[in-house]
């Protein structure tokens, strides 16, 4: 017999036996699935091991890990500025609203504050994020249960959105647009009207959706009663955003909690839902980019003039401290934990993202569904997986 | 709500959740800080972990759980702070640095980070604890909140920490025959060992600047 000593060899052996493992912690009697890691519910690569007896779900274990990229180790080698372009990456459909949090936390640490001009385009960018992440939600939602069309209008309808954050930014994804102390630059002439324009699209895709989806009874039956997540079950695992807020909890950071960003100034409401069916967090989300719609609508029309940037230092050291802040984000609450050491890079980050608690509830909510039910449960749960693996 | 426009100087709603806390540890709380308006942070004994996080829950209607973490405050001995363009090999005979703690202060070398919610009232409370030895243990949040789950595997495989009473105490993200916790401070950053990096950018002195912290005012529009 020969020794086996080629360690690609070995690496694939004990691949095969961490396969093996999962399958046998599952100890199969009627049929053990893989969901995923490539498939269209799972919006990346998140891989369900689940375990079925006929078509009900007896078990399901989510299995992480395949776009893990390890930003909490690499942000302790960057300094504060280049931390932005890294963090951009977690939840890629609404970038800047990623920056947020983490350039606020750092503010804090500084006691820096962004003049208010720099607040207010701050807010209108976090805003055009939601809606072009959210949008991209509702259309992908009706493709998952089978209704093509409301994706294309959705990729169609984005791409607008798209187009008013690359103008001010430069960037359609990953704009890194987010400074300490304020932003980047202000924002280009004649870009308020054209947003405008845009906000009557939106407003009118969200209507489609309303005549498409909602009504659509089949689109009812599929998520009507459909993993319904009790509000203290769903707060105990620490589900937040419009996940939370479909359970009837009336709980947004956004006019609860929310420093740095201006919401508290602006008309607007909290949708709930008593439901906390599939139905019920996709309504709410419905209802939330029509929301932002208003606000990034009274937001233009208040842009206060002044300068978009704070007096910082050019080479940003931040003062030994710590904080935490934490924004409603599209996808639901993120937080940054920083600690500094007075350095220019930071200490430690913790980045407490929205989907990674948001699907840590799915052994718990599928057990017991039918595996049709996994697709609408987990495309109303909404989750990005650079948002789950960072 | 939480923006401390005019902070007071007393926090009532903070300082109620921290005498809470006392009255239902004891010698368990250890240290607590209040920031009024901001922030209240409290550390507490690692035999008292999951007692504070049950109180939190019960007394203090802090029912969303936000996140479970840890820090390693030993500093790296790879020189990897500001301008390290490599990650160097420690120098054999080196003295350890030592260590310098943050909010509510710290005493181990791996302390415990973890964060709850008020969802009703608006309210967040971080929670330390100090963990002792090189290979710790502490007892699982799970029975307090079910969220803990991930989070706990999480740390486990990146720190080192094992959780007592974790049902599924197996690697998250990292391939099951992964060896060594990447967040500790002293696990090599790999990437820089094979390639310098090449982010570290000079950057160049105004006109009439005079360096490093000369005040820069931004660009107005």
């Amino acid at each position: 017999m020969t020794a086996v000593d080629d360690p690609r060899q070995l690496a694939y052996i004990a691949g095969q036996a961490s396969d093996a493992r999962v399958n046998l912690e599952i100890e199969t009697e009627g049929m053990t699935l893989n969901i995923g890691p490539q498939h269209p519910a799972t919006h990346g690569t998140l891989r369900i091991v689940v375990k079925l007896d006929g078509e009900r779900v007896m078990r399901a274990e989510p299995i992480m890990g395949y776009m893990h990229r390890g930003y909490e180790k690499l942000v302790e080698v960057r300094t504060y500025p280049q931390v932005t372009s890294l963090i951009n990456r977690i939840d890629w459909l609404g970038s800047f609203a990623n920056e947020v949090p983490f350039i606020l936390a750092a503010e804090q640490i500084m006691g820096v504050e962004a003049p208010p001009r720099a607040q207010w385009i701050r807010t209108l960018l976090f805003e055009l994020s939601r809606i072009a992440n959210v949008v991209l939600f509702l259309g992908d939602m009706g493709v998952q249960l089978g209704a093509v069309t409301p994706v294309f209008f959705a990729f169609r309808d984005r791409e607008f959105v798209l187009n008013q954050i690359e103008a001010v930014t430069g960037g359609r994804f990953h704009p890194n647009f987010d400074r300490i102390g304020g932003l980047k630059d202000d924002i280009p002439k004649g870009w308020t009207e054209e947003t405008k324009g845009v906000l009557g699209r939106i407003r009118k895709f969200c209507d489609e959706m309303e005549d498409l989806v909602t009504g659509n009874e089949i689109f009812q039956a599929r998520t009507r009663g459909i993993g319904v997540i009790p509000a203290d079950v769903g707060l105990s695992y620490g589900l937040s955003g419009a996940n939370i807020r479909a359970s009837g909890v009336d709980w947004d950071l956004r006019r609860d909690g929310g420093i740095g960003l201006v919401h508290d100034q602006l008309d607007w409401k909290v949708w709930t839902h008593p439901d906390g069916d599939s139905f019920a967090r996709y309504w709410v989300r419905l209802q939330e980019v029509r929301e932002a719609c208003n606000m990034v609508e009274q937001l233009l029309d208040g842009i206060p003039p002044g300068p978009v940037m704070a007096k910082v230092p050019r080479i940003i050291k931040v003062p030994p401290g710590e904080a935490y802040v934490e924004t409603e984000n599209p996808l639901g609450v993120m937080g940054y934990y920083v600690v500094s050491k007075g350095d220019l890079v930071p200490y430690r980050v913790k980045i407490r993202s929205a989907s990674f608690n948001n699907i840590s509830i799915t052994p718990w909510l599928l057990e017991g569904t039918y595996v049709p039910d996994v697709v609408s449960i987990l495309a109303s749960l909404y989750f990005i997986l650079g948002d789950i693996d960072r | 709500m939480d923006s401390a426009t005019e902070a007071p100087p007393v926090d009532e709603r903070r300082d109620a959740v921290v005498a809470a806390l006392a009255e239902a540890l004891g010698d368990g709380l250890v240290e607590s800080h209040v920031e009024a308006g901001v922030e209240v942070c409290v550390r507490v004994s690692a035999d008292a972990w999951v007692d504070a996080g049950r109180a939190l829950r019960d007394r203090c209607a802090m029912s969303y759980f936000g996140f479970l973490s840890a820090i390693d405050w030993m500093p790296s001995p790879y020189g990897r702070d500001m301008d390290a363009q490599v990650d160097l090999e420690p120098s054999v005979d080196a003295e350890p640095a030592a260590m310098e703690w943050g909010l509510a202060g710290g005493a181990t070398r791996f302390q415990l980070l973890a964060r709850v919610h008020d969802p009703i009232g608006h309210l967040g409370v971080t929670l330390k604890a100090d963990l002792v030895g090189e290979r710790p243990e502490v007892d699982s949040w799970i029975g307090v909140y079910p969220g803990a789950n991930w989070h706990e595997r999480e740390a486990w495989e990146m720190f080192g920490i094992t959780f007592r009473g974790h049902p599924n105490q197996v690697h998250l993200y990292l391939p099951s025959h992964f060896e060594g916790n990447p967040l500790r401070k002293d696990y090599p950053l790999l990437a820089r060992r094979v390639k310098p990096w090449p982010g570290i950018v000079d950057v160049e002195l105004m006109p009439g600047g005079d360096g490093d912290d000369g005040g820069d005012e931004g660009e107005g529009p």
